[in-house]
């Protein structure tokens, strides 16, 4: 057990202890360091200006960087990592880095406080080697808000940087982190606490699963943190007290995605970026929004099990596992139960989960979803959280639907099945009369509410049209996709 | 990829002249310290260890009468070193920027959700944010009044309506062959510039203040500041680097930042910062005005507008704020291009119990302009012609046309410099609108579930502040004795490049590298009582000022060495890093030397005041604009017809900058101000509860254009034979503002996708256009697939 954190900032490495678990990076990058070239722009990991990028071997024991939000960042999750900030770009000798200085040649800032963050997200995509391509730059600088420029310089820098050479000192810098990633590397529990502190906050980061359980059925009050993307805010936005905080993210074997008796398990410290591939390549749709999910920085930070744990009912996770029929496995010490996704939910805020136990896997069923399609509804189609989001998956045999699974998030209190729809489904013809049929019903099956995002009669008709798009798109009479990253993606339909 | 020739390699001497010369695509003059993030914005100034940090506490009520305040807890909590609330202010509890009106801490009542009621000075945010919470205040709730609706309803307003007026509207329409009448509801904006409110204060000695603060007015935080402090403005000098964006959010709502920051430095005697956090910021700064505007129309067959009258209705918020000017710049801009003989422009500035809202680029000009456009779309509509054929059929005349028939507007001003046709014609042709639109016509009638719209919308905006005095500057130039020159205006870097191109003014004037030319932070202690940098006239009005300032040093040196040469003055030629003397020459640094040992004043001033222009604000009458930018969009959008979501698939534009100063700037101000435009027309959306709490106070629910929102394909060019008429400073043209309503095209394109729907009816879509406005416009003109 250690009572300090090591990781290295900028290639010299830091060892640090008696300091409050819930401080963010930003907030000591900033303030404690006078690092000031990270920007805060919002605190709460929607506008990128804090982008630092967090680098770490993955399973394979190849650096993989990420861009990360420093705001919601606690410092405890830095355990083993490599951190570079704007700061550390440059040659050494003044001059600027490629990622930096096709930024200057194309004009890409204006007031230059987003900039930072920009030049972080491409410098995260150019070391590895992969996300500044024309298919890829808008996901990879989906999580940067910029205000002046309108984006188009920013990208064509981006693009610029496609197949640039890697400098020297760059090289060399790279493997100064990699061999002080190594030198740091142990596989201790950390524990961080500002003992003497009126008002103490503890950050436990365990280095083993018994570890973890045997800590959290002791102290079952501590917050179970993982990417911090959700809990930090409440530190952030809520300047909530969280006296123990209990990470996720250095037990062995959370990390871990398998394939196992027919299901896919999803372990507890899995980001959306680790799992995104997996997911897309069994499921196509759940891949195109995943894309949508967050950001990249999000999505390298959060977990799929944090974002079930946390049950929002606007989450975008929630429906489209939901309609894969995946379970959801809770463990407590040294008993451990599943249970139907959908069950797990209760009621607004109300989770299936007694004292003592967390999320510990999701399992999806690794049966063939061949109708398995995603509509996630919002205002601005990237980053956004949705108003409504709509998965379906039905089977069919012989033209005829044989089940139907309609999970919808934002429509009631919890994600939530459309169960009249549904039932109205079941041995209909697998024609596209059969969905506008269904879609009558989506009203029987929810009274949604108006908020800043959505009014309720605007989900409720969105909610039904989906279904009827749903059927357009199976039965091939048209589909319509225009937040596909290729634009507007039409097929089926006339003219295009 | 190559990159752009961005003539920002300032040790290259170009073949001929100067290095960073004007007309250059000069890169900013701080682009190097963005990316490497050792570009300093107020938070990032290293404060001494006793600095304090302020937190301004809001009022929970959107309209309520402060019955009691007790902050003796908040005083006691931990880490708290002062507590101000109206009682500790020595001078005026104010901080209006025009009519005194905007309390700096409410007193006897507040008026909105997110109102400062105190504030603390703290050790640490987390021990301010941790004892705010124990303040008892009591509260006797009283009705508000939130939408425009209920302010009509109630009759709350900030003063009588506002009219300006031309011929006989009334008549007009009643004589026309045709009319119609229509409304359109416009939602506000939140400017959400990247780098959120902040000032940070220096003690000085005598009671003097040093206040760093993130705005576009130094002048009026230094005049405010000392008002609340009951002092001299000597006392207080204000200090603007950059900003991390303004866009109007920082013309007058820094007041507040920098008046507690000082008040808590005057209160302590330690350095104190102000810096909003994004949701603060939401909650206590006024945005763009909503509108709703009322129109009827007179016209005939050909689609001739005969007479109009714009109803125009604004939320203003608790009080004034900027809303008298901004409501005249409406006024002004409801006739955008088109001359209408005979229209009248009625504002009704709506009091309600929400933020106090505030100048944004345009400054009423966008929503002023929407009106006249969805008119127009309108009458295409009622008529089955082509909207770009009404839009044509009404332009001003061309400026070529004999003066007697050039246009006057509503308010009394001739347009004399019109170009919107030569602009117009390009676009159609590059754009390939007309091709275009026949096919989109053609997929609309083949297809049900996804509708394309594509629209061409013009735009004419006036330059110079509609209040007159406004319309000055001044700057200051030293020339050093080893020949560097450093550059101080009145003008504020927001990222507009305004230093850059004032810099390329100064070389040019000079004729030395960019790179001997240092410019220096904004500050009142070098160049006072300064106007806001806004309303598009930072260029204008500093460059002149500028130019001046170094030509009366180059003037003089001039003299000083034609005298010490025996030469004529016009023997003596700045040219190229040298001056040449009759059949010699020597360096520009050579020269500075020369005047120096001659005892030649190498420092100057600098002044301008735009001329021509006068306004009479009773009458709504005048000459308000020195001249007039010019613009053209062509968008073209899809629209999912069964959940409304939508895209812009390509824009296209065409803009008049004048001769530009700086195209690659020009180029960023007119990209960067359409996906602006094209975010207030479609993705933000603000929204207010019943009670009045603004519950869009974040990027996760205000939804700013992303990266991916940009158009697909977008096609962006100066106008090539631009020229400003006018004396101008090398024949620019201000840029700032006047692209924002180039994206008036996306609401218009949206439009015309929705009445491929097929109703009789016209879409009547208002702003902003999201998927959910859009699937129930489209329900309502009878689309129905669900």
């Amino acid at each position: 057990m250690r009572d300090y954190v090591t990781f290295i900032l900028n290639n010299e490495v830091q060892t640090l202890s008696g300091f409050a678990g819930d401080t963010t990076l930003l907030a000591w990058l900033r303030r404690t360091r006078r690092l000031t070239g990270s920007k805060e722009g919002c605190g709460e990991g929607d506008c990128g200006a804090c982008t630092v990028v967090l680098a770490r071997p993955d399973a394979d024991g190849r650096i993989v960087w990420r861009p990360v939000n420093a705001c919601i960042l606690f410092m405890g999750m830095l355990e083993g990592a490599s951190v570079t900030t704007i700061e550390a770009l440059s040659d050494g000798a003044g001059g600027l880095h490629p990622c930096q200085q096709v930024m200057v040649d194309y004009h890409a800032s204006q007031c230059g406080f987003c900039t930072p963050g920009f030049v972080m997200s491409l410098f995260a995509a150019w070391c590895n080697g992969d996300g500044l391509e024309a298919t890829a730059i808008d996901d990879t600088l989906a999580g940067n808000l910029c205000r002046c420029t309108g984006y188009r310089p920013i990208v064509d820098a981006g693009l610029s940087l496609v197949g640039s050479d890697l400098p020297a000192f760059e090289l060399a810098r790279r493997q100064t982190e990699a061999e002080l990633m190594a030198e740091i590397a142990h596989d201790e529990t950390v524990r961080l606490s500002d003992e003497g502190a009126a008002r103490k906050v503890a950050f436990v980061a365990p280095a083993s699963a018994k570890d973890f359980t045997e800590f959290y059925a002791h102290n079952p009050d501590a917050t179970i943190v993982s990417g911090a993307t959700d809990v930090g805010l409440w530190v952030t936005k809520q300047q909530r007290h969280l006296p123990v905080m209990l990470w996720t993210g250095r037990v062995a074997g959370f990390k871990e995605t398998v394939e196992i008796d027919d299901h896919l398990r999803i372990g507890p410290a899995v980001t959306h970026q680790q799992a995104m591939s997996d997911l897309a390549a069994r499921w196509l749709d759940f891949g195109e929004v995943m894309r949508r999910f967050g950001s990249l920085q999000v999505r390298s930070s959060g977990t799929i099990c944090g974002n079930i744990a946390n049950g929002s009912p606007i989450g975008d996770l929630a429906p489209m596992l939901i309609a894969l029929s995946t379970e959801v496995e809770l463990t407590a010490g040294i008993k451990m139960r599943r249970l139907p996704l959908e069950a797990f939910f209760r009621d607004y805020g109300v989770q299936d989960r007694q004292t003592g136990e967390f999320v510990s896997a999701i399992l999806l069923p690794l049966a063939p979803a061949k109708h398995f399609r995603c509509y996630k509804i919002s205002k601005r189609f990237d980053q956004d959280i949705s108003a409504v989001m709509g998965a379906f998956k039905i089977t069919v045999a012989d033209n005829v639907i044989i089940s139907a699974r309609l999970a919808f998030g934002g429509m009631a209190a919890t994600p939530k099945r459309a169960t009249h729809a549904e039932v109205a489904l079941q041995g209909a013809p697998f024609t596209e009369s059969s969905f506008r049929a269904a879609a009558a019903h989506v009203a029987d099956d929810f009274t949604p509410i108006s908020d800043m995002r959505a009014s309720a009669a605007y989900r409720l008709q969105v909610a039904r049209n989906l279904v009827v798009k749903y059927g357009l798109d199976l039965t091939g009479a048209g589909s319509v996709r225009l937040a596909g990253r290729s634009g507007l993606s039409l097929t089926g339909v006339r003219g295009m | 990829m190559t990159p752009p020739d961005t003539g920002q390699s300032m040790e290259i001497q170009t073949k001929r002249g100067i290095a960073g010369d004007i007309r250059t695509p000069l890169r900013h003059e701080s682009a190097h310290k963005h990316v490497a993030g050792t570009a300093i914005y107020v938070d990032d100034i290293a404060t001494p260890e006793n600095s304090l940090v302020v937190l301004i506490a809001q009022s929970p009520h959107a309209h309520a009468r402060i019955t009691a305040m007790d902050l003796s807890a908040v005083a006691a909590a931990p880490g708290i070193v002062r507590v101000m609330s109206a009682a500790d202010i020595p001078g005026k509890n104010d901080c209006a920027p025009v009519y005194g009106d905007d309390p700096v801490f409410a007193d006897t009542e507040v008026n909105y959700v997110g109102q400062a009621v105190f504030a603390v000075a703290a050790e640490t945010m987390a021990a301010a944010r941790a004892a705010i919470g124990l303040a008892k205040i009591g509260y006797e709730e009283l009705p508000a009044i939130i939408t425009i609706e209920a302010a009509i309803q109630a009759g709350s307003f900030l003063g009588p309506p506002a009219t300006m007026a031309c011929g006989d509207p009334d008549e007009a329409i009643a004589t026309a062959p045709r009319t119609l009448s229509g409304s359109i509801d416009i939602g506000g904006q939140e400017h959400f510039y990247l780098e959120g409110q902040a000032a940070l204060a220096f003690p000085g000695e005598d009671g003097d203040i040093l206040v760093h603060s993130s705005t576009q007015h130094p002048s009026e935080i230094q005049h405010k500041i000392a008002d609340v402090l009951g002092t001299g403005n000597h006392s207080v000098t204000v200090e603007t680097r950059r900003m991390g964006g303004g866009f109007g959010g920082k013309e007058s709502q820094g007041s507040l930042p920098a008046i507690t920051a000082a008040l808590a430095t005057h209160l302590t005697g330690r350095p104190a910062k102000t810096v909003y956090d994004r949701d603060d910021d939401f909650m206590i700064t006024g945005k763009r005005h909503d509108f709703r505007i009322n129109y009827q129309i007179g016209f005939d067959d050909e689609g001739r507008i005969h007479g109009a009258v714009f109803d125009q209705a604004m939320r203003c918020g608790m009080s004034w704020d900027l809303s008298e000017a901004i409501a005249a710049r409406a006024m002004c801009h409801a006739d955008n291009a088109y001359h209408i003989p005979h229209m009248r422009v009625v504002s009704h500035r709506c009091r309600t119990h929400t933020q106090s809202n505030t100048a944004f680029r345009g400054f009423g000009g966008p929503q002023g302009m929407l009106g006249v456009e969805r008119a127009i779309d309108e009458v295409a509509h009622h008529l089955g012609l082509d909207p770009l054929v009404v839009r044509r059929r009404n332009f001003y005349p061309h400026r070529s046309a004999p003066a007697a028939q050039h246009g006057i507007t509503q308010y009394g001003q001739t347009v004399a410099d019109c170009i919107i046709q030569d602009i117009v014609d390009e676009i159609e042709s590059t754009a390939d609108y007309t091709r275009r639109r026949a096919e989109i016509e053609a997929f609309n009638s083949a297809n049900d579930l996804v509708k394309r719209g594509i629209a061409l919308t013009p735009v004419k905006f006036g330059i110079s502040f509609n209040t007159q005095f406004l319309n000055q500057a001044g700057a200051l130039v030293h020339v050093y004795s080893d020949g560097s020159v450093q550059l101080n205006h009145g003008g504020t870097e927001m990222g507009q490049g305004l230093n850059t191109k004032v810099a390329q003014i100064v070389a040019n004037e000079f004729q030395i590298d960019i790179n001997t030319v240092r410019i220096t932070a904004t500050t009142t202690g070098k160049v006072p009582n300064t106007s806001a940098t806004a309303a598009s006239s930072g260029t204008d009005l500093n460059g002149m000022a500028a130019q001046a300032a170094a030509r009366t040093i180059r003037l003089r040196i001039r003299d000083f060495l034609a005298a010490q040469h025996d030469l004529p003055t016009d023997a003596v030629r700045f040219f190229a890093g040298h001056v040449h003397l009759g059949k010699t020459s020597i360096s520009f640094a050579e020269a500075v030397r020369a005047a120096y040992l001659g005892r030649v004043s190498l420092s100057s001033t600098g002044f301008y005041a735009t001329p021509k222009i006068h306004w009479d604000k009773e009458r709504g009458q005048g000459r308000p604009f020195f001249y007039y930018a010019y613009g053209a969009a062509v968008s073209e959008v899809a629209i999912d017809m069964l959940t409304g979501e939508n895209r812009v698939l390509r824009a296209d534009i065409i803009h008049d900058a004048g001769k530009s100063l700086n195209p690659a700037i020009d180029i960023g101000q007119i990209e960067g101000g359409f996906v602006q435009g094209a975010g207030w027309l479609t993705t933000e959306e603000l929204v207010w509860d019943d009670a009045g709490r603004l519950r869009t106070h974040a990027p996760s629910t205000y939804k700013i254009p992303a990266c991916a929102d940009r158009p697909a394909m977008f096609n962006v060019a100066l106008f090539g034979n631009g020229e400003n008429l006018e004396d101008t400073i090398h024949k620019s043209k201000a840029v700032g503002e006047p692209p924002l309503m180039l994206a008036i095209s996306v609401l218009m394109a949206l439009s015309h996708a929705l009445t491929a729907v097929g109703s009789a009816d016209y879409p009547a879509l208002d702003a902003p256009a999201t998927p959910e406005r859009l699937l129930l416009t489209a329900m309502r003109l009878g689309a129905d697939h669900g």
